[in-house]
C-alpha cells in the first residue's frame, strides 16, 4: 500500500517536472490562433473594421469580440478564408465597415499645393510618406497600402486617391471566364 | 558530320499541323527600309529594363549605345541607324497586355553613318577569355532570338555546372515562321562560327544542331557550311509540333528531361536559337551590335509573304506598308505564330528584338471564336500535352481560381503551347486559363510579399512611436527635476551673465534716456515703411502659429 503511494508520487513528481519545464522551454510567445488571422488581413491597417489595425482585429476575431465580416480591404475573399480557418460561417461584408473598391488604390500628394503641415504623415500607419515641417511631403508609392488614412487630415485637401498604376509587370491575364461571360451578355442584350 | 541514325527519343504528345511554311520561304530575305522613326523599348528582353544614356536633341549614329542594362539581368539597346533622339516616351509596344510601356524615339536621317565601335572584329575568338567573350556579347545587346529574349550573356554563363552538351534549336516548329529556316539557308557558314564561339565560351562538350525534318534546304546548308568537321552533330527531328520547345527538343536530342521549374543547365544542358547564334558571330568577329534581326512577314493579310532584315524598332506599320498591306483588309494582327503568338491593336508598335514573325489575317478569314461547351473530361488534352500534364484537371482549378491545387498539377510546367486548345471538343481556350492563373498566381505572390511589408511597417511604426513617448516622457522628467533643483542652483552663470546684461541695458537707459525704438522725428515716409514692417511681423508671427505642430 505504502510502496504504491509512494511510487505514483514519485511518478507524479517526475511527470510534473517534465510538464513544467516543458511549458516554460517550449513556452509559445502570442496566440498562433492571432497569427494565422493576421496573416489573412490585408494589412492595409486602415481601421475600417473599428478597431485601430489588422492585429488588433485579429485579436478581436480571436477572442470572440468581432465578426469575420468587417474587412472591406480583404472583401469576400478575405471572408471566406477567415472561415475556413475558423470554422465560422461565410457572411456578407458587414455594410457599416465600408465598400470593397473596385480597383486598387494609392494616392498621391500634389506637391505644388502641400503645405508642408506633416499631419498626413501622422496619420500614415505604414510611414509610406516622407517629409518634415514645412517641407514638401511625397508619398512613397510601393510603401502605400491605399488605406486612405491621410486624405482626412490634411488641411489643403492636396492628397488624391489614384488606381494602382499597371505595367508589364504586374499586369494580368484577363480570365476568360470574364470573357465569355460579357460575349454572352453581350449577345442577349 | 552528322551521323547515319542518330537516336531520336519522342516526347509526349504534340500534333501535326498545316505548316504554312513554304508560302513565305520562295523569296531570298529582303533587306527593309530605314523607316522615317525608330521606337526602340527599353524593355525588349527579360528582366529590367535598359537605362537610357542619350538625351532628347542627341545625335545618335548607327550601332551606337543609347541605353545601358541594367543589373546582370538585363540588356543593352543599341541605336539602329543614325539620326536625332526626338523623344524618351510612353509608346505603344509589342506585348499582349497592349500596354505602352518607355521608349527612345529617333529620327533618322538616312545616312545611316555607323559609330565607330571600340573593339575590333575578330576572326580569332579563340584569343578572347570566356569572360571576354561574354562581355562582348554583353555589350552587343544580345538577347534569345527565338521569343523569349533571355539576355544570352548570362546564358552563356555556366554557374560552375558542367555543360555536357550545347543544342542549336533549329527546330522552329510553330506554323508560318520561317525566319530561322531561311537564315540558315543564307548564312549557314555565321550560323556555325556562333554557334562554336558559344561552345568556347560554354566550355561544352558536345555541340548539336535539332532541326526539323521539313526544313531540308536548311538541312543541306548547314552540311555544307560545316564541310568535313565533326565538331558539331546536326539531327533532324520529327516535324511535330512543338519540336522546338527547349525541354521537348531537349529530350528529344538527349533523352533528358530538364527539371521541373529548373534550367537545363542543372543537367548540363544549354539550348540556344540559331538567330542567337548569328547575332553571336557578328558581335564577335564583326563588333555589330544587335541591331536588326529577321522576321517572318506572313498571313492571308500580306499580298507576297516573304521574310525581311528588319531595324529593330522600326514601326510595324511601315513594315505592312511596304509589304502593300491593305490596311482596311486586315482583320488581325499577330505577333509570334498562329499558337503561342499574341494579338496586337496598335500596329504602330516597332518590331523589338524577339519579334520572329508578323502574322496577319485577312477580315475574310477571321472566324468568330467558338463558344465554350463544357468540359465532357474526354482526355483528349492530357493526350496532347507536350509537358504530360493533366489540362482538364489544371482547367478545373483555373476556372474555379483555386490556386493552391492548380500548383499540386504543376501548372508552372506548362508551355502555353496550345495543343490542348486546339483537340478540346469543347473548344475551351484551355492555354487562356493557363496563363490566366500564372498571372493571378504571380499577382497574389506580389500582394502576399506587399502586406507581409505592410505589416512589418506598421510594427515598426508603433515601435517608433512607443520609443517616441517614451523618450518624451523622459525629457519631460529630467526638465521636472532640473527645474525642482534650480532654486538650490543661484550660482547658473548663464543666468548671472543675462541677468547682469539686462541690468546694465538698464542702467544705461535710466542714464542716457534714449527710448528704443527711435522713433523720434520721423518722417512720413520713415512711418510708413515702419508700420509696414510691423505688419509683415505680425503676419509671419501668424502663420507660423497655423502651421506650427
Amino acid at each position: 500500500m505504502l510502496i504504491a503511494i509512494i511510487t505514483l508520487l514519485t511518478i507524479a513528481v517526475i511527470f510534473g517536472l517534465i510538464l513544467g519545464f516543458a511549458a516554460i522551454r517550449f513556452k509559445v510567445d502570442s496566440d498562433p490562433v492571432v497569427d494565422k488571422i493576421d496573416a489573412l488581413l490585408p494589412q492595409t491597417q486602415c481601421g475600417q473594421c473599428t478597431y485601430p489595425g489588422c492585429r488588433p482585429y485579429a485579436e478581436a476575431i480571436a477572442n470572440g469580440e468581432a465578426e469575420i465580416n468587417q474587412c472591406p480591404p480583404g472583401g469576400d475573399p478575405t471572408i471566406v478564408a477567415l472561415a475556413d480557418l475558423l470554422g465560422r460561417d461565410i457572411l456578407p461584408l458587414n455594410p457599416e465597415n465600408g465598400e470593397v473598391k473596385e480597383e486598387k488604390t494609392v494616392v498621391i500628394i500634389d506637391e505644388e499645393i502641400c503645405i508642408g503641415c506633416t499631419l498626413c504623415i501622422q496619420a500614415c500607419p505604414v510611414d509610406a510618406i516622407l517629409g518634415a515641417a514645412k517641407q514638401m511631403h511625397t508619398v512613397i508609392i510601393e510603401n502605400c497600402t491605399g488605406c486612405d488614412l491621410c486624405i482626412p487630415p490634411c488641411p489643403v485637401d492636396c492628397i488624391y486617391i489614384v488606381p494602382e498604376k499597371t505595367s508589364a509587370n504586374n499586369w494580368q491575364w484577363p480570365n476568360p471566364d470574364e470573357e465569355i461571360r460579357t460575349t454572352i451578355a453581350g449577345h442577349s442584350s | 558530320m552528322t551521323t547515319a541514325s542518330p537516336k531520336i527519343f519522342n516526347f509526349h504528345g504534340g500534333l501535326y499541323l498545316d505548316e504554312h511554311k513554304s508560302v513565305s520561304t520562295s523569296r531570298r530575305i529582303e533587306t527593309a527600309p530605314i523607316p522615317a522613326m525608330l521606337v526602340l523599348p527599353l524593355s525588349q528582353h527579360i528582366g529590367a529594363a535598359a537605362k537610357p544614356c542619350v538625351a532628347v536633341g542627341d545625335t545618335v549614329l548607327k550601332g551606337q549605345l543609347i541605353a545601358k542594362a541594367d543589373g546582370r539581368v538585363s540588356s543593352q539597346v543599341h541605336a539602329s541607324s543614325s539620326g536625332k533622339v526626338v523623344a524618351i516616351e510612353q509608346r505603344a509596344v509589342p506585348h499582349p497586355s497592349q500596354l505602352k510601356a518607355e521608349c527612345i524615339i529617333i529620327e533618322t536621317d538616312g545616312r545611316d553613318i555607323a559609330i565607330e565601335q571600340a573593339q575590333t572584329g575578330l576572326a580569332n575568338y579563340h584569343s578572347l577569355s570566356t569572360n571576354e567573350l561574354r562581355q562582348r556579347i554583353h555589350d552587343a545587346g544580345i538577347v534569345g532570338l527565338g521569343g523569349a529574349g533571355f539576355p544570352s550573356h548570362v546564358k552563356l554563363k555556366p554557374n560552375g555546372h558542367q555543360v555536357e552538351t550545347l543544342i542549336l534549336n533549329a527546330a522552329e516548329c510553330e506554323p508560318y515562321i520561317s525566319c530561322d529556316d531561311m537564315l540558315m539557308r543564307e548564312q549557314a557558314p555565321a550560323i556555325i562560327n556562333g554557334l562554336r564561339i558559344m561552345q568556347h565560351a560554354l566550355h561544352a562538350k558536345n555541340c548539336m544542331i535539332g532541326i526539323e525534318d521539313n526544313k531540308v534546304e536548311a538541312f543541306i546548308a548547314l552540311q555544307e557550311a560545316l564541310g568535313q568537321s565533326d565538331d558539331i552533330e546536326i539531327v533532324r527531328v520529327p516535324t511535330r509540333y512543338p519540336a522546338g520547345g527547349e525541354r521537348q527538343l531537349i529530350y528529344s536530342l538527349t533523352g533528358k528531361q530538364a527539371p521541373s521549374q529548373g534550367r537545363p543547365l542543372e543537367i548540363g544542358i544549354v539550348c540556344h536559337n540559331v538567330g542567337t547564334a548569328a547575332a553571336v558571330h557578328n558581335a564577335v568577329t564583326k563588333a555589330e551590335p544587335l541591331i536588326s534581326r529577321v522576321v517572318t512577314l506572313t498571313g492571308s493579310g500580306i499580298p507576297q509573304p516573304r521574310n525581311m532584315r528588319v531595324l529593330i524598332g522600326t514601326p510595324i506599320d511601315d513594315l505592312l506598308a511596304h509589304c502593300h498591306a491593305n490596311k482596311a483588309d486586315i482583320g488581325r494582327t499577330m505577333i509570334g505564330g498562329p499558337m503561342m503568338g499574341f494579338a496586337i491593336d496598335a500596329t504602330a508598335s516597332p518590331v523589338t528584338k524577339t519579334t520572329n514573325c508578323i502574322l496577319v489575317t485577312h477580315q475574310r478569314d477571321i472566324q468568330k471564336p467558338a463558344t465554350a461547351l463544357p468540359c465532357i473530361r474526354c482526355g483528349e488534352c492530357a493526350d496532347v500535352c507536350p509537358m504530360n500534364l493533366l489540362p482538364q484537371q489544371l482547367y478545373w482549378y483555373a476556372h474555379s481560381q483555386e490556386f493552391d491545387h492548380i500548383q499540386d498539377y504543376n501548372l508552372f510546367d506548362c508551355i502555353e503551347c496550345g495543343c490542348c486548345d486546339v483537340v478540346c471538343p469543347s473548344r475551351i481556350p484551355l492555354a487562356q486559363y493557363f496563363r490566366f492563373a500564372k498571372t493571378a498566381i504571380w499577382q497574389q505572390e506580389r500582394d502576399t510579399e506587399k502586406s507581409n511589408k505592410a505589416r512589418q511597417r506598421h510594427e515598426l511604426r508603433l515601435e517608433r512611436l512607443e520609443r517616441e513617448k517614451i523618450e518624451k516622457r523622459e525629457r519631460h522628467n529630467r526638465k521636472k527635476a532640473a527645474l525642482k533643483k534650480e532654486p538650490d542652483q543661484k550660482e547658473d552663470p548663464k543666468k548671472a551673465a543675462i541677468l547682469a546684461a539686462m541690468k546694465r541695458v538698464q542702467e544705461k537707459k535710466s542714464t542716457t534716456g534714449i527710448t528704443p525704438g527711435n522713433t523720434d522725428n520721423l518722417s512720413a515716409e520713415q512711418q510708413h515703411k515702419i508700420d509696414e514692417a510691423n505688419a509683415r511681423r505680425a503676419n509671419l508671427n501668424k502663420n507660423n502659429n497655423k502651421n506650427g505642430p
